[in-house]
């Protein structure tokens, strides 16, 4: 099917988790999220899925741990101070290696925050979030249709490397309307689910633990997990680049920011200014090897969060060299337009003289 | 010769690590008693707790998922809409139960979610070291209440029990203490029905144990299971809190 159709940013993540085989939704409400829980209500309803909402985020993520080990594709999704409450369960989900799919519409925050777009949770999304020593991939879709086909590829990774997946949007992303194809589901050849718990029918009897109380197999558990990671790190990484071939100096930007920075090199290019976009789908694993190859030519990296800086250190660290990288921020749920980053562009081109 | 006592099937051949005379292995044993004589161990996945029991999964010879604390029954909930045919139990302390789990139990009771939940009260949190649990009784030491459970500065013993058998998704709510083989096998009529009721789905089914903890109530197993009848028992009053099979029949 080719045809475009309308849909909301909420809306397509729902539907293409549908079209991915998710037949579990958990869910509490916040905002800016409510559509997604909404459609899945309804969805669930008519696919003969399940849909539940919680009394609580952390009572949701439990649910989809539950689901999960059933074998059943599950997802829960939230915004900023719902994320919070649920990392216990994503912490145990990733230690179980339990595939689940977490959206988290972002909004700003600390604390309550407000209900504004905002990318003020990378940290949290990137460094594991809860209690203990784990990663899990995160995806940053910045359009709808992007939305839509790393949904459902997301399910895919949960499955194939038994891990919690972060899809982090934010609340731009999700309300914002714009037109689609609804492409089909990628076959993927999937490992075996020898895990699940469903009775211990002809079979002996299961268990799904992450207590291990003796330290050797502690850590053992834990290298293993580092392995997995590892292998993610190699296989994972996503990103776009927009007109870095030439560029002398690359924006660093991913979701909504991208959308802005990408008008920004625009407007910039037609002043002359050689400078290119670098945006990273994956934002763990850190696409490291895409900046390593873009610092090739270019000089300066400008990167720009909607956020006091945080992606910035993972800039740094893939660059390992500081003084290339400079930083601009909005954080709060303030929305920059693409002439204020082309400002920015503009300024930072003069003063390294590039 | 007539075999008259054997270990249930349910159960793997592993010795308790529990501390002598706890109630777990009585509790854990009356339960895989129940799973085999309805014949539905491979239909079953239970789900402990943290504290003493998290080890359960080593006794229990079926399909066991491991709960965070107090989750136990969101856990359930997600395993039982995910797998309908399929039949549900937690295992929870008082502290998971009644404390952390405060509101995953009392949601997933009042959803009438078709899953049983075993409730270990021994007033005091085991594993932890014999701090004090939303049961502790009024005037009982623990190592966070030294001076006694005080109403004014620590509350009173949460009756969850009660309340939950309040909850119109509630089938089946039960109260029953380990103090003597009697009431032992009271409890496992109990745990039978509330496995009975759950795969009829009737809805959620809770069957609370008294069960002593010599080792944090720092008496001797004999003296704590008399505790059970001289103190537990007058706090925690006994009896089928509600039945909805026996409402039906008039």
């Amino acid at each position: 099917m080719t045809d475009k159709i309308l849909m909301k940013g909420t809306n397509a993540l729902g539907e293409a988790a549908v079209q991915a085989g998710c037949r579990c939704y958990f869910g509490y409400p916040i905002t800016p999220q409510n559509e997604l829980t909404e459609y899945m209500a309804k969805r669930m309803a008519e696919v003969g899925g399940v849909f539940v909402q919680g009394e609580s985020e952390t009572a949701s993520i439990n649910m989809v741990l539950g689901a999960a080990a059933s074998g059943v594709r599950a997802m829960t999704s939230s915004s900023s101070p719902g994320i919070s409450l649920k990392q216990e369960g994503i912490s145990f989900i990733a230690a179980d290696e339990l595939p689940a799919v977490i959206v988290n519409i972002m909004r700003g925050g600390p604390g309550l925050g407000n209900i504004a777009p905002s990318q003020g949770d990378y940290f949290q999304a990137t460094r594991g979030g809860g209690h203990g020593d784990y990663r899990t991939p995160v995806f940053a879709p910045a359009s709808v249709q992007e939305l839509y086909d790393i949904t459902m590829h997301a399910f895919d990774v949960a499955d194939i490397y038994r891990t919690p997946v972060i899809i982090l949007g934010d609340g731009m992303l999700g309300q914002i309307m714009e037109p689609i194809v609804l492409n089909e589901k990628p076959k993927v050849k999937l490992p075996p689910k020898d895990y699940i718990l469903d009775g211990a029918k002809g079979r002996p009897s299961r268990i799904i633990r992450s207590l291990i109380l003796d330290t050797r197999e502690m850590e053992a558990h834990n290298w293993k997990l580092k392995r997995k990671y590892d292998l993610m790190r190699k296989e994972l990484p996503m990103w776009e680049e927009f007109m870095t071939d030439d560029a002398k100096l690359v924006v660093v930007a991913y979701g909504t920011a991208a959308r802005i920075a990408k008008g920004a090199v625009k407007r910039s290019r037609k002043e002359g200014i050689s400078v290119g976009l670098l945006r990273p789908i994956t934002l763990w694993p850190f696409p490291e090897e895409a900046i390593k190859a873009v610092a090739k030519n270019a000089r300066v990296f400008l990167v720009f969060e909607m956020n006091t800086g945080q992606m910035v250190d993972d800039v740094k660290l893939a660059l390992e060299d500081n003084s290339r990288c400079v930083f601009y921020g909005r954080p709060g749920g303030e929305v920059p337009s693409p002439m204020e980053i082309s400002r920015i562009i503009g300024r930072h081109w003069v003063q390294k003289e590039l | 010769m007539k075999k008259v006592y054997t270990k249930p099937k349910s159960l793997k051949d592993a010795p308790f690590h529990y501390c002598p005379g706890c109630g777990h292995s009585i509790i854990h044993r009356l339960v895989a008693e129940v799973i085999d004589e309805l014949g539905i161990r491979d239909k079953v996945i239970g789900i402990p707790p943290a504290g003493c029991a998290v080890l359960a999964y080593n006794y229990f010879d079926v399909d066991m998922c491991e709960s965070a604390h107090g989750r136990g029954c969101a856990v359930g909930t997600g395993f039982k809409r995910a797998q309908p045919d399929k039949i549900i139990f937690t295992y929870q302390g008082d502290g998971d139960m009644a404390a952390i789990g405060t509101a995953e139990t009392l949601h997933a009771a009042n959803r009438g979610e078709c899953i049983t939940s075993i409730f270990v009260n021994n007033a005091v949190y085991g594993m932890t070291g014999g701090q004090m649990a939303p049961t502790t009784m009024l005037g009982q030491k623990t190592t966070t209440s030294p001076m006694g459970r005080r109403p004014d500065v620590e509350g009173y013993p949460l009756m969850i029990t009660d309340i939950i058998a309040t909850l119109k998704g509630a089938a089946f709510v039960a109260r029953h203490s380990l103090a003597t083989p009697a009431k032992i096998l009271a409890a496992k009529r109990s745990i039978k029905k509330a496995f009975e009721v759950q795969m009829q789905g009737l809805g959620y089914s809770l069957v609370e144990c008294l069960s002593p903890c010599p080792t944090n109530w720092k008496v001797t197993p004999v003296e704590a299971f008399k505790l059970l009848e001289t103190r537990m028992e007058k706090e925690f009053p006994l009896g089928i809190l509600k039945d909805v099979t026996k409402k039906a029949k008039g």
